[in-house]
C-alpha cells in the first residue's frame, strides 16, 4: 500500500497490508490539508484543482505536482496553504518512490542476470505444492491455479490473523514476530545470498571473515530497523531486504504460478483494501481511530517526519512494536518465505510514530513524505526479476516492465492524490507489467529481432 | 551523450523526470502496436516467401514510424492539458515548466526509449565471445549501430522540439516535415549494411534538425557566438 505518512499500510503476508497506498490520515493537521483534487491529467502530471472543503487531512503527497519552491503562505483558506504544500512536494515525492523502486529492481536483475542460483529451479515452498513439470498445458495450467489459490488463501489468513491480533493490542507477541522475522531473512537470506555471489565470480572466501561481515550486517540492519538510525540507512536495508526477499520469490516460485500469483495478488489487493469489510481496510481505520502509525515495519517511508520538540513518548513506545507486527506474522512460518520476509521489511523511520500530533506548528517543519508498502516493492520485483530471468527477449522486456511499473506508480500516486485515503499500490502497476511483459515478449521481441537483423531503425 | 543529456538536464527537476518516463511509455505502446500489426501480418502470410518477408518488414517499418508520431502527437495533447492544470494549480500563474522544456523532455524520453531498444541486446550479445561480422557481415556493425542509436536518440530529441513548435503554433508544415524526416531517416536505414546510404544521410538531416530546433528554441547565430566565446 502506499500510504502517506501516517498510516503505514501493514504487510500482507506477502503482501497484503503492504502492497495497499494509503494516504496518511493524521489528525487534522492545517497546514497539510489537501485540498486538491487531481483533475484529469497525464499520469505525468497530476494536476489539480483546488476543491473546497478539503476533508481530513491527510499529508498526502500530490503526485506530479509542481516543484514549486517556497510556497508562500497564504493568508486565505487554510485549505490553499495545504495545498500549496501538497503540491510543493508532490513531483518530489514521486520521485522518492522511483528511487527505491528502482533501486531495488536493478538489484534483483542485476542478481538475476549474473548468479545463476537464482535461476535454478530447486524446488518449490510448500505454499505452492503443485508441481509444473506436467506434460499438458491444461495440467499445468490447473496445477498453477491450485498454487495461486493456495498462495492467497495463506495471505488472506495471515492478514486476517495480523488484523485480530492488532485489533486486541497483542502487541507483544507481533513484536517478537516480527523481531523473529527479520533475523531470519538479515541472516539466513543474506548468507545465502553472499554465499552465491562470492560463488558466481569465483572469489573464495574464508569463514571467520564471513561470520564477520554477516554479523555487522545483521546487526546493524535490525537496529536501523527496529529502533533508530540514520534514514537512508534504514531505507537501503529495507531496499535490500525487498529484493532478497524477491529474488527468493523467483527462486521458488514456478513460471506460470508466479504469473497467476502476481495478477490474483493485485486483485487481492484491489479487495483488501478498497471493500468495507477487507482486512487491510479495517486495519487502516482501527490505526487511524487509534491515532496509530499502522505497522511502520512495514512500509517504505520516503521522508522523515520529524517534529520539534514534542515527542510523545507512548508513541515512540509503540513504534517498534508495530513495527514487529509484520514480522511477527511472517516470522509465523518457518519457512523463510515470503511472508516472513515481507512482514518483515517495512520498518519505516523510528522517528515516523512520533507524528504531527503533537502540535501543529511543528508540522510546518515536516517533509511529509509517500509510504510504500514493501510487499509492492517485493512483486514489483518479482515482476521485473522474472520478466529478466525467463523472458527471451532479455533486456527489451524487462525494461518495458520497468517503464510500465514506474508509470502504474505514477498513476496510482495520481489516484491517492484525488482520493486521499489509503489506496493499493499493486494492481495499476502489476496490470500494466503484466501486460506489457506478454505483449513485449510475444509481439515485440520478434520485430525487433528482424528489425536488428537487417539492422534497420524505427 | 544521451546519458549525459539526461543526467545534466533532466534528473534535477522531478517533473521532468516523470514526463521523461511518460515520454518513454508512450512511444513504447506505439511500438507496441506497431508490432501487433507487423506480428498480423507475417502471421497471415506465408512465411517462405522472402520477398513478401521484406515487403512487410519494409511496412512494418514505415507503419511503425507513423504511429510513433502519431503518439508523439497524442502525448502532446496530453501535456497540453497538463499545462492547464499546472497553471491553475501554481501561485503565481504561471506553469513551473514551460512547453518548450516539456517538447525537450518527451523527446528525450522517445529518443532514450527507442535508443535503448535498439541498442541494448546488443549490448548485452558484445559482452559474449564472438566475432563480429564472421558471415560475410560488415564487421563495424557494433560501431554503426553505435552510432545510429545516437543519432537517431538525438533526432527524437530535435524532432519532440519541431513537432511541439509546429503543434503550439498550428503551423502544420512543421509536423509534416517531422513524420517525413523519420520515414527518410529509418527508409535510409535499408540501405545498410552499405553504411554510406544510412549514416551520413542521418548526420545530415540531425544537423538539419539541430539548427532547426535551435531557431526555434529562440536561438540565433548571436547566441551561439556569445555561448562559444564565453562572453
Amino acid at each position: 500500500m502506499i500510504t502517506f505518512m501516517n498510516n503505514s499500510d501493514s504487510e500482507e503476508e506477502p503482501c497484503n497490508e503492504r502492497t495497499s497506498l494509503m494516504s496518511a490520515e493524521s489528525p487534522p493537521v492545517p497546514s497539510y490539508q489537501d485540498g486538491l483534487q487531481a483533475s484529469g491529467g497525464g499520469e505525468a502530471q497530476a494536476h489539480r484543482k483546488r476543491r473546497t472543503g478539503s476533508s481530513r487531512s491527510p499529508n498526502n503527497i500530490a503526485d506530479g505536482e509542481m516543484s514549486d519552491s517556497g510556497v508562500p503562505v497564504r493568508g486565505s483558506a487554510l485549505e490553499n496553504e495545504e495545498e500549496e504544500l501538497t503540491l510543493k512536494y508532490g513531483a518530489k515525492h514521486v520521485i522518492m518512490l522511483f528511487v527505491p523502486v528502482t533501486l531495488c529492481m536493478i538489484v534483483v536483475v542485476a542478481t538475476i542476470k549474473s548468479v545463476r542460483f537464482y535461476t535454478e529451479k530447486n524446488g518449490q515452498l510448500i505454499y505452492t505444492p503443485f508441481s509444473e513439470d506436467t506434460p499438458s498445458v491444461g495440467q499445468r495450467l490447473l496445477n498453477s491455479v491450485l498454487n495461486t489459490i493456495i498462495m492467497i488463501s495463506v495471505i488472506v489468513v495471515m492478514t486476517v490473523f495480523l488484523v485480530v491480533l492488532y485489533k486486541y493490542r497483542c502487541y507483544k507477541f507481533i513484536h517478537g514476530w516480527l523481531i523473529l522475522s527479520s533475523l531470519m531473512l538479515l541472516f539466513l537470506f543474506t548468507y545465502i545470498y553472499l554465499g552465491e555471489v562470492l560463488k558466481t565470480y569465483n572469489v573464495a572466501m574464508d569463514y571467520p571473515t564471513l561470520f564477520l561481515v554477516i554479523w555487522n550486517f545483521g546487526a546493524v540492519g535490525m537496529i536501523c530497523i527496529h529502533w533508530k538510525g540514520p534514514l537512508q540507512l534504514q531505507q537501503a536495508y529495507l531496499i535490500m531486504i525487498s529484493a532478497l526477499m524477491a529474488l527468493v520469490f523467483i527462486k521458488y516460485l514456478p513460471e506460470w504460478s508466479a504469473w497467476v500469483i502476481l495478477g490474483a495478488i493485485s486483485i487481492y489487493d484491489l479487495m483488501a483494501v478498497l471493500c468495507p469489510k477487507g482486512p487491510l481496510r479495517m486495519l487502516v481505520e482501527t490505526a487511524q481511530e487509534r491515532n496509530e502509525p499502522i505497522f511502520p515495519a512495514l512500509i517504505y517511508s520516503s521522508a522523515m517526519m520529524w517534529t520539534v520538540g514534542m515527542a510523545k513518548p507512548d508513541t515512540a513506545a509503540r513504534g517498534p512494536s508495530q513495527e514487529t507486527w509484520d514480522a511477527a506474522e511472517d516470522g509465523g512460518d518457518n519457512h523463510g518465505s515470503s511472508s516472513h520476509a515481507e512482514s518483515q521489511m517495512s520498518e519505516t523511520r523510528s522517528p515516523v510514530p512520533t507524528r504531527p500530533i503533537t502540535s501543529l506548528e511543528e508540522l510546518e517543519e515536516e517533509e511529509r513524505g509517500v509510504k510504500l508498502g514493501l510487499g509492492d516493492f517485493i512483486f514489483y520485483s518479482v515482476l521485473v526479476g522474472k520478466a529478466a530471468a525467463t523472458a527471451s527477449g532479455d533486456w527489451n522486456t524487462t525494461l518495458a516492465c520497468f517503464v510500465a511499473i514506474l508509470i502504474g506508480l505514477c498513476l496510482t500516486l495520481l489516484l491517492l492524490a484525488v482520493f486521499k485515503k489509503a489506496l493499493p499500490a499493486l494492481p495499476i502497476s502489476i496490470t500494466f507489467g503484466l501486460v506489457f511483459y506478454f505483449s513485449t515478449d510475444n509481439l515485440v521481441r520478434p520485430f525487433m529481432d528482424t528489425l536488428a537483423s537487417h539492422q534497420l531503425y524505427i | 551523450p544521451a546519458l549525459g543529456l539526461f543526467l545534466f538536464t533532466i534528473a534535477r527537476d522531478p517533473l521532468r523526470i516523470i514526463i521523461l518516463i511518460a515520454g518513454a511509455f508512450f512511444w513504447l505502446v506505439s511500438l507496441l502496436l506497431s508490432s501487433l500489426i507487423w506480428f498480423i501480418a507475417v502471421k497471415a502470410s506465408d512465411p517462405q516467401d522472402e520477398p513478401l518477408q521484406k515487403g512487410l518488414l519494409i511496412f512494418g517499418v514505415m507503419f511503425s514510424v507513423l504511429l510513433q508520431e502519431a503518439f508523439r502527437f497524442l502525448y502532446y495533447k496530453l501535456l497540453r492539458k497538463a499545462i492547464e492544470g499546472l497553471v491553475a494549480l501554481s501561485e503565481d500563474g504561471c506553469s513551473p515548466i514551460s512547453i518548450q522544456q516539456m517538447a525537450y523532455v518527451a523527446g528525450v524520453g522517445f529518443g532514450l526509449m527507442s535508443g535503448a531498444f535498439s541498442m541494448i541486446n546488443l549490448l548485452a550479445d558484445s559482452l559474449g565471445p564472438g566475432t563480429v561480422g564472421i558471415h560475410g557481415d560488415s564487421q563495424l556493425y557494433f560501431l554503426t549501430s553505435a552510432f545510429m542509436t545516437m543519432v537517431l536518440i538525438f533526432l527524437h530529441t530535435f524532432w519532440g522540439i519541431v513537432f511541439f513548435h509546429g503543434c503550439e503554433h498550428q503551423r502544420w508544415w512543421e509536423i509534416a516535415a517531422v513524420v517525413i524526416m523519420h520515414l527518410a531517416v529509418s527508409g535510409s536505414t535499408f540501405c545498410n549494411p552499405l553504411y554510406v546510404g544510412s549514416l551520413v544521410p542521418s548526420y545530415l538531416m540531425m544537423a538539419t534538425a539541430a539548427a532547426w530546433a535551435y531557431m526555434l528554441s529562440g536561438g540565433s547565430a548571436q547566441n551561439l557566438r556569445r555561448f562559444l566565446l564565453c562572453k
